[in-house]
């Protein structure tokens, strides 16, 4: 069975792959990578079995059947002694643009802000420039580095510093703010209120049977929950049909 | 007989290695050097890199690597040389015996630990003395410096010793200090060894990414001042490698390919000053 499509998917769906192999060692799963919108042609003509995208479908692509498995929200993140609670996504994206270069300026300590951002190529910095920046390109000023945990240790141990992380990773080290309002707690998230957040989809053809439904059942059940969870997604149990 | 079947085993594994080189060399630059034809050569050397939006230039990042050699040089140098000078000339024979395999045990501490020293305690005491993040040119150069001390430091205190006892015997006979003798006599003699250690250790400067990645910050800005952030070319590759595609990939390699060229001439250098052949 093969299963293609985004790469921000791909890892965790290996994860839980290897686990559902273990479970049932006569299904072979192949995980590919590809991109999202790859995933989606390769399941309209068939080419995987189950198709993996990390963004909703567009209307010219509708027709297959949507499964919803987690949700990967985006939280912004400062350190606790920053008093900053909220941002509005014009403020963020001042700040990621380099326009924006001091906490006084948005009412917090008189510090030097110091932006964090993920290396070029990162789903993660990929959603963030979509839902964040717009058009406008981050800053070669900010600070980068290439995983959620090490974005996360720097604003733990730095002041000044904002980046953006997994809304699931967010420990007690850091601060994850509101945007326009909203916090990125999981109910935000799940009733949509936080709008921040992209969804991680399966996607199958018809009716999904035999050994796709199997999967796809396993990565539904509270064990495949689980393991997204552990990745730090945040799990829904709901099957959506398109 | 024996002898013969030795010999071929070993002309064998001897010449794997000289054929993995050469593979790697070959796939090295089959993956990177078309694209910096296919960017043009002003684009890859401008300073703008954003490779998933066709931006290949890798000036921004050499000027990285070079500054933070640079400035790990300026701390590896100083204080190895001081160290190999101490333990060569200015110590009994037990404190060399204790502190030569100290300072070598430190070659073998992984880099990861020296990163995590520079986060730890490095980065926030230059953030609160400095200002600026703290992840910066000087925190790269001063983590790096004392990575490359066991390489400056044993190769010296080799070249030291190796220099014969009559030079210092003769300095001695003209009236000079000990200090004297140091300075005017046995560095200029140990010169060729003295260099190739700093050479190595330039070369071991340019290849680390882990610590490097720790501390720099990886800014793709150039540095204004020590205590701004800076990007090398390896921690770009180590960077941005995970989830680079298509010309991304092929960037990536160019930057390797860049960096493997750097690395060769430093030990043509290194080979020619210590007049091995």
């Amino acid at each position: 069975m093969i299963i293609a499509g985004s790469t921000s998917v791909q890892p965790f769906i290996e994860k839980v792959a290897e686990h559902f192999m273990e479970k049932y060692p006569g299904i072979r799963i192949n995980v590919q990578g590809g991109g999202s919108t790859a995933g989606i042609q390769a399941t309209l003509n068939g080419t995987c079995d189950v198709g993996a995208s990390s963004r909703n479908l567009k209307p010219s692509e509708r027709g297959l059947k949507v499964i919803l498995i987690s949700l990967d929200g985006i939280a912004v993140i400062v350190h606790p002694e920053n008093a900053i609670a909220e941002l509005t996504v014009e403020q963020i994206r001042d700040i990621f643009a380099g326009r924006m270069t001091d906490w006084e300026e948005l009412g917090g300590f008189k510090k030097e802000i110091i932006p964090v951002t993920r290396e070029e190529g990162s789903g993660t910095r990929a959603s963030f420039e979509e839902m964040i920046m717009g058009e406008e390109a981050i800053s070669d000023a900010c600070l980068v580095q290439d995983s959620n945990g090490a974005v996360r240790e720097i604003i733990a141990t730095t002041p000044q510093g904002i980046g953006y992380i997994s809304v699931g990773l967010v420990d007690e080290r850091e601060k994850a703010i509101a945007i326009n309002g909203v916090k990125p707690t999981i109910d935000n998230l799940l009733t949509d209120r936080y709008h921040f957040s992209r969804p991680f989809l399966l996607l199958v053809r018809e009716e999904p049977s035999g050994e796709a439904k199997k999967f796809i059942d396993y990565t539904l059940s509270p064990e495949g929950q689980e393991i997204l969870a552990g990745s730090g997604l945040i799990p829904v149990n709901r099957v959506t049909a398109d | 007989m024996k002898d013969k079947i030795a010999e071929k085993v070993l002309l064998v594994v001897a010449l794997s290695a000289i054929l993995s080189l050469v593979l790697i060399t070959f796939f090295i630059f089959q993956q990177g050097i078309p694209l910096i034809f296919k960017a043009g050569l002003a684009n890859f050397l401008s300073i703008k890199w954003a490779p998933t939006s066709g931006s290949f230039g890798i000036l921004s990042m050499v000027i990285g690597s070079l500054l933070v050699t640079i400035g790990a040089l300026a701390v590896g140098i100083p204080f190895g040389l001081a160290g190999a000078i101490f333990l060569a000339e200015f110590s009994s024979s037990t404190i060399q015996k204790t502190l030569k395999p100290i300072i070598e045990l430190l070659a073998g501490i992984p880099s990861v630990v020296f990163g995590f020293i520079g986060i730890v305690i490095l980065v926030p005491f230059i953030r609160n003395t400095f200002g600026g993040p703290g992840f910066s040119v000087l925190a790269a150069s001063i983590i790096l410096g004392i990575m490359i001390l066991p390489t400056i430091v044993s190769i010296s205190y080799d070249a030291l010793l190796a220099v014969p006892t009559s030079y210092r015997e003769g300095s001695y006979a003209l009236g000079a200090t000990k200090w004297q003798t140091v300075v005017m006599v046995l560095i200029p003699a140990a010169r060729s060894g003295i260099v190739a250690g700093i050479i190595l250790g330039m070369g071991r400067d340019i290849g680390e990414k882990m610590a490097v990645i720790m501390i720099a910050g990886n800014a793709l800005k150039i540095p204004g001042s020590i205590f701004d952030s800076v990007r090398t070319l390896t921690s770009t590759i180590a960077l941005e490698l995970g989830y680079a595609a298509g010309d991304h990939r092929a960037a990536l390699f160019a930057c390797g390919s860049i960096l493997f060229l750097i690395i060769i001439m430093l030990n043509i250098v290194a080979t020619r000053i210590t007049g091995r052949k």
